[in-house]
């Protein structure tokens, strides 16, 4: 098999060494300025927490962050079920036309997900609000998790399906028995990457929002078009921290999960 | 043999996520080609698409929004700026990320899943607070600004702004997508067998040989798929232009999301989504064709 035995260069060390800097430059000044003494975002003045201190007085913000995580737990609970029923069926069925309808909706530009929907959902007098939001998100989450189960069904042994059927048991007790335990992993993974998805979407959710259903990615919206405030970094260093320690966990679960 | 249990659990698993995919993903998308032909209503929205009069039904439809496609050069000019934006972000994209996908393809085993972890890191903060970062970073009062100010003066030059520029938006968009390239990118140079660098070694090649020759042609399938990954959400992103854009930086996607909040003109909308909507299937098929595996033969050739 191939073998790479060849050490990169120093050069190729100094350029991927610049990329890595474009990556964690403008996430390291965001952070950094969260705790400096200044409402300007130019130049260090000293060291604060005011601005977490601001940020946990906000109630707006803390009403967006209770509407994305209740958001978020639901749709990633309704995608995780109808995500792996759609894996199962596309694996063991083969049927194209379910692929193409769960596969869509990753493969289109978000905005056309959003304005369909807000075309559809206005014209069909759904009012636009937390259940429109969740109604959109688990639409785009479901092939998620879908690719997730179908990865783990493909790397299965079947032969363990068939000893069970063998020794007895019925095509249900089977999957019961069988399939599902040895699905759990990839099925995990595929809802926490629902819920991941799901509380970090910007673009569908400005679409298919309503009045009072502003969820965080929304009001950070809001704050940056009127003006830049250590505010934002703030709630922006939390954000990356929680992604961070659901990230740590996912990788605990699934570690093949993060690289499909 | 397709027996009655196999048909029903045929029905149970398929029925419930097809069922649900084809009412809010089919359904919209359909509803939204309709709606290109339909007249917008009085106070937005649409106007209904059929009337009756004396117990007469008439269709009233339109090719009117399809026509306002094509009557000035606004839309048609828009839509060509936004590929050469998704265009430029791509080539930007390849340029940074081969260096990165080949220094880590090439690293020691154990090293690998830490070096590509970073690349991936960075990608699970939430977009807007990535697009935050560049706000700062571009700010007039911000440090890089500065600096570039300091250089532009004493050239003797005129200062410049960063922010609210195509410049802003293309970095952006850049730094936004590079993870999409760099995986596949990634994926694609670790398979290759470092055995056939050598033997271009012992017969002579010198090292820009050996990589224009043997690595870079293997590469394509990898940088093929990256471009759609990269290509086809920078085509209609509105969030970037927005926010570090101003007037001169707008793209499609903007005028899309204005047609449908601000001026809620649904009907215009709808045909410039169909006309994304379009670009982006023709993209997928070309790429599904290129990274096919005849595709794939003739990189290896």
């Amino acid at each position: 098999m191939a073998k790479n035995n060849a050490n990169p260069s120093k050069l190729l060390i100094a350029a991927g060494g610049v990329v890595y800097m474009f990556l964690y430059i403008p996430l390291a000044v965001v952070v950094l300025f969260s705790f400096n003494d200044s409402k300007l975002n130019a130049e260090w003045v000293g060291f604060t927490w005011k601005w977490y201190d601001k940020l946990f007085q906000n109630g707006d913000i803390l009403h967006a962050a209770a509407n994305s995580l209740i958001i978020a737990l639901i749709s990633a609970l309704l995608a995780t079920i109808l995500g792996t029923l759609a894996g199962l069926a596309i694996y063991r069925f083969r049927q194209k036309w379910l692929s193409a309808l769960v596969l869509g909706p990753i493969a289109m530009p978000d905005i056309l997900i959003g304005v369909s929907l807000l075309l559809m959902f206005i014209l069909f007098n759904v009012t636009l609000g937390m259940t429109s939001i969740i109604l959109a998100h688990v639409s785009f989450c479901i092939g998620f998790v879908a690719l997730a189960v179908q990865s783990r069904l493909s790397g299965m042994d079947q032969s363990l399906v068939e000893a069970a059927r063998d020794l007895g048991a019925t095509p249900f007790q089977a999957f019961r028995l069988v399939t599902l335990p040895l699905l759990k992993p990839g099925i995990i993974a595929g809802g926490m990457m629902a819920f991941t998805l799901s509380i970090d979407d910007f673009v569908i959710t400005f679409f298919t929002a309503g009045v009072g259903s502003s969820t965080l990615p929304l009001e950070i919206y809001s704050m940056v078009k009127i003006a830049v405030t250590p505010e934002v970094n703030a709630v922006s260093t939390l954000l990356m921290l929680v992604t961070l320690v659901l990230i740590t966990a996912l990788s605990r679960i699934s570690p093949t999960v993060l690289r499909n | 043999m397709p027996n009655r249990a196999e048909r029903l659990s045929r029905i149970l698993l398929s029925l419930p996520p097809g069922l649900y995919l084809l009412l809010l993903f089919a359904v919209p998308s359909l509803m939204m080609l309709f709606a290109s032909f339909r007249f917008s209503g009085e106070y937005g929205g649409l106007a209904p698409w059929y009337y009756i009069e004396d117990g007469q039904f008439t269709l009233d439809l339109t090719l009117e929004n399809w026509q306002r496609l094509f009557e000035s050069d606004i839309y048609l000019g828009l839509l060509l700026k936004s590929l050469a934006y998704a265009l430029a972000t791509t080539l930007i994209c390849v340029i940074m990320a081969y260096p990165l996908a080949l220094m880590i393809a090439r690293s020691k085993k154990r090293h690998r899943d830490l070096l590509l972890l970073l690349v991936i890191l960075p990608f699970w903060s939430n977009f807007l607070v990535r697009i935050y970062a560049w706000m700062i970073i571009f700010s007039p009062q911000g440090a890089l600004t500065a600096a570039l100010n300091a250089v532009t003066s004493s050239l003797g030059l005129e200062p410049i702004t960063l922010m609210f520029s195509g410049t802003a938006v293309i970095t952006c968009l850049v730094y936004v997508h590079l993870p999409f390239m760099i995986l596949p990118l990634y994926a694609n140079l670790e398979k290759h067998d470092h055995r056939l660098l050598d033997a271009a070694q012992d017969l002579g090649a010198n090292r820009f040989q050996c990589f224009w020759l043997i690595t870079w042609p293997l590469s394509l399938p990898g940088i093929y798929a990256g471009a759609v990954l990269v290509f086809i959400p920078s085509l209609g992103i509105f969030a970037i232009p927005d926010l570090l854009g101003g007037t001169n930086g707008i793209m499609i996607g903007n005028v899309i999301k204005q047609q449908f909040v601000e001026s809620r003109d649904w009907p215009f909308g709808s045909v410039l989504s169909l006309v994304l909507t379009a670009i982006t299937l023709v993209l997928v098929l070309l790429a599904a064709k290129l990274g096919s595996p005849a595709g794939e033969n003739n990189g290896k050739k």
